[in-house]
């Protein structure tokens, strides 16, 4: 077992969300926007589907040694679940189900005599023996089988969901209608199981310059790109809830430092900052060889640098907005009151002010995500953002970019990589706005 | 008036005096200017010679706030803080780490990042407030809904994307413009056609929401209802009085961005290849190039100060209910 960085930094704070949840669990105020998140369609929708990135993303954040395994021996969990997708690898490029490689080679055949053609891949599809003729039939039929195995698991969930719902309704009609939720779960794990099933005998995104599954590097950079989206808020939220609350409460001299502070970041253009950070920490990490020793310690603290930095260009404007909420807040009435029954100033900003600027905070941290996973794509691509030998949707996109040149045009990695991270960064948009909907008070009549 | 604009313009000096000891601290004391020698000149086998040598031809030697080998006044301008981070403010860039001299760099190519940027962001602005006001004249309609949905889908895509996909569609399936470079005069045009588009339809996704939700909360206000009460007609009450009052907002978001427009863009530059101040800061970071890296975010902050100087002007032209303090 080998604990990085951020593998600790997503446990902590996924425990943190969990144990809030469990605290908050019985809040009233908190009642009527949940409903309505899940009253909302495209929201739950959503959040399934965020669940199972997320799901991804925590199972590749436990690494362990396997000696044997990769150079440097560390895998994670979810590495060690799709072993067969990395063992497979290639010479070079190939295109998404083919049984052929991409570029033409001699092979020599039993006779002796050489042939210029396109050599049979190692593992995409070769168990077929006349892949033209075959393939199509057999795509079908792994398909099928992959099908049919999540329609077993989907029929017996819905069973076991109705066995535990036997005890509240009495009518057995009612107890095996599947619902909303449990239908996108269902449709889910159907996709879920067909990509595996195929994911065994073929390449299904195909492979890239180096013979490695492209479907592989896409799952493996999910981690990547949750880790951006949460991390740095984790960073960023301290910084501008403390100083944003501190700068609206106290006024006076204390505003005026915390305003010059973020006034000062938010001159600086923040890719710039960024770009500028990144470069320090590599000339750092270039000059002190002995603290990175193994690779993915390297790649990790890089990373780990990176959402500090982005959390801190990226304070300042919930910093400001909650500045704003608690210059209006503190002169209502309840703080007012609290003040004049003696309340001290901290007990005030806890018991009054920090719940009622809650909302802006959830806001906030939802709305932030899609960006910053956006924001990694373009940081990667410009070489400022993670490290080079790190999985993520930026260094694929980077990487493939002069591929659209060729003839064929090896447009696979890109697509993929495009494809899942519009579906997370989607996802995260639809819903943020329902959580928006729900909690912003002003938002509570028009809309939906 | 002066009296105001004089006062916001004393503020500003703390400002950039923050931004340019926080870059100075970036750039010299998180690693010493020896650090810096060794990765300029590879990390191996790298002897003291060499990184002295480096250290004096870029003006890296002296000591970094006080040099106590000088007299006088001496002591305090013969050091990397005056010689490299002060003298940006009469913006005197120096030269950089490959021995060019920036600020000629500079004035050569803030024009062609003005000549995509201005376009992107005048014409962006004009289908976004076209499309915000599309929405909300047709609200409560499918028109609205499958709006905002497509809003939605438009800003969850990558803008790597966009430009990818529309060079690869325009340019090399459809030979309509080539795929990159720059000219001169009229010439430029069909060079900035494609990154103009691409820029425009990228920026529509978010675009179209904020100013959908900006002429929603203005729809809802009494003004709008008097306008309606009087008998004009849905679209006469929204392009006369509900545009003109949302004028406000939209012109001070776009004062403060206008002097960045010169900072042109990373990416859209460096894909295009126009030769801009944007695909120039790249190729400093992937050169890492430091002396250029520290001019250009001193130079960002200098225009994005200017940027909030003539916010303020504007809100007091603009808008008569703001009373100068």
């Amino acid at each position: 077992m080998i604990i990085l960085w951020t593998d600790a930094l997503i446990y902590l704070l996924l425990i943190s969300v969990v144990s809030i949840g469990v605290l908050l669990r019985n809040h009233d105020g908190l009642k009527r926007p949940l409903k309505k998140i899940a009253a909302n369609k495209s929201a739950m929708v959503s959040m399934i589907i965020l669940l199972l990135f997320v799901a991804v993303g925590l199972l590749d954040s436990i690494h362990f040694r396997a000696e044997g395994q990769r150079s440097s021996g560390v895998i994670s969990v979810l590495d060690y679940c799709t072993q067969p997708l990395w063992h497979h690898t290639e010479k070079t490029y190939s295109a998404p189900f083919s049984a052929y490689l991409y570029s033409k080679e001699y092979i020599t055949q039993e006779g002796g005599h050489q042939i210029w053609a396109f050599p049979r891949l190692k593992f995409g599809g070769s168990h077929l023996t006349h892949p033209e003729l075959e393939k199509t039939a057999d795509v079908l039929s792994l398909l099928m089988t992959g099908l049919s195995k999540g329609l077993i698991l989907c029929l017996g969930g819905l069973g076991l969901r109705g066995v535990f719902r036997g005890k509240k309704s009495e009518q057995v009609k009612h107890r095996y209608r599947p619902g909303f939720v449990f239908i996108t779960i269902s449709i889910l794990i159907l996709g879920v199981a067909g990509l595996i099933e195929l994911s065994m005998y073929y390449h299904i995104f195909g492979t890239d310059k180096v013979g490695e599954d492209v479907f592989y590097q896409t799952i493996k950079s999910i981690r990547t790109g949750l880790v951006i989206g949460s991390l740095t808020t984790f960073i960023m939220l301290p910084l501008a809830v403390i100083f944003g609350i501190l700068a609206g409460f106290y006024r006076g001299w204390v505003d005026d430092i915390i305003q010059y502070i973020y006034t000062t970041l938010n001159a600086i253009p923040s890719v710039l900052l960024i770009a500028a950070s990144i470069l320090m920490v590599q000339v750092y990490m270039a000059n002190h060889p002995e603290s990175f020793t193994n690779l993915e310690s390297r790649s990790d603290l890089r990373l780990l640098f990176l959402c500090l930095i982005l959390g801190v260009t990226s304070w300042t404007g919930l910093c400001r907005m909650l500045r704003a909420e608690t210059l209006k807040l503190r002169e209502m009435g309840y703080v007012q009151a609290a003040k004049a029954l003696g309340v001290k100033p901290f007990g005030i900003l806890f018991q009054h002010i920090l719940p009622n600027v809650m909302h802006i905070i959830l806001i906030a941290v939802v709305l932030d995500f899609s960006a910053l996973v956006l924001a990694e794509a373009v940081l990667s691509y410009i070489n400022i953002g993670v490290d080079p030998s790190t999985y993520s949707w930026g260094n694929m996109i980077n990487g493939a970019r002069l591929e659209m040149a060729r003839e064929p045009v090896v447009w696979w990695p890109l697509i993929a990589a495009f494809v899942f991270m519009f579906v997370l960064v989607l996802t995260a948009n639809l819903f943020a706005d329902a959580v928006r909907d729900a909690f912003d008070p002003r938002r509570s009549q028009y809309g939906q | 008036m002066i009296q105001y604009i004089f006062r916001r313009l004393m503020y500003t000096f703390p400002l950039l005096l923050g931004v340019n000891i926080l870059t100075f601290f970036l750039f010299f004391v998180v690693n010493t200017p020896d650090d810096m020698a060794r990765m300029q000149l590879g990390q191996k086998h790298v002897t003291e010679q060499a990184v002295s040598k480096w250290k004096v031809e870029h003006g890296y030697d002296l000591p970094l706030f006080l040099n106590t080998e000088r007299g006088s006044f001496n002591k305090i301008t013969e050091t990397v803080f005056y010689q490299k981070s002060i003298k940006l403010f009469a913006f005197q860039f120096g030269v950089s780490d490959s021995g060019r001299d920036i600020g000629a760099d500079i004035k050569q190519r803030m024009w062609p990042s003005l000549a995509i940027a201005l376009p992107s962001l005048l014409l962006g602005l004009l289908v976004n407030i076209f499309a915000a006001l599309m929405m909300v004249l047709f609200r409560h309609s499918y028109l609205e809904f499958w709006g905002v949905v497509a809003c939605v889908v438009i800003m969850s895509i990558s803008a790597l994307f966009y430009i990818i996909g529309g060079q690869f569609l325009f340019s090399k399936l459809l030979k309509l413009v080539p795929i990159s470079g720059f000219g001169s005069g009229i010439d430029a045009l069909k060079f900035l056609i494609l990154p103009i588009v691409i820029s425009v339809v990228s920026g529509l996704g978010s675009g179209g929401r904020w100013y959908r939700a900006l002429f929603i909360e203005e729809v809802e206000k009494d003004y709008v209802i008097t306008a309606r009460a009087k008998g004009l007609s849905e679209t006469q009450t929204l392009f006369r009085h509900v545009l003109g009052n949302a004028m406000i907002p939209i012109l001070t978001g776009v004062v403060v961005v206008l002097p960045l427009l010169f900072m042109g863009s990373l990416i859209m530059e460096s894909f295009f290849s126009i030769p801009g101040l944007g695909s120039y800061t790249i190729d400093a970071i992937n050169r890492q190039d430091f002396a250029i890296v520290r001019s250009m975010v001193f130079l960002g902050s200098v225009l994005y100060v200017i940027g909030l100087l003539l916010t303020d002007i504007c809100y007091t032209l603009v808008d008569p209910r703001v009373k100068l303090l």
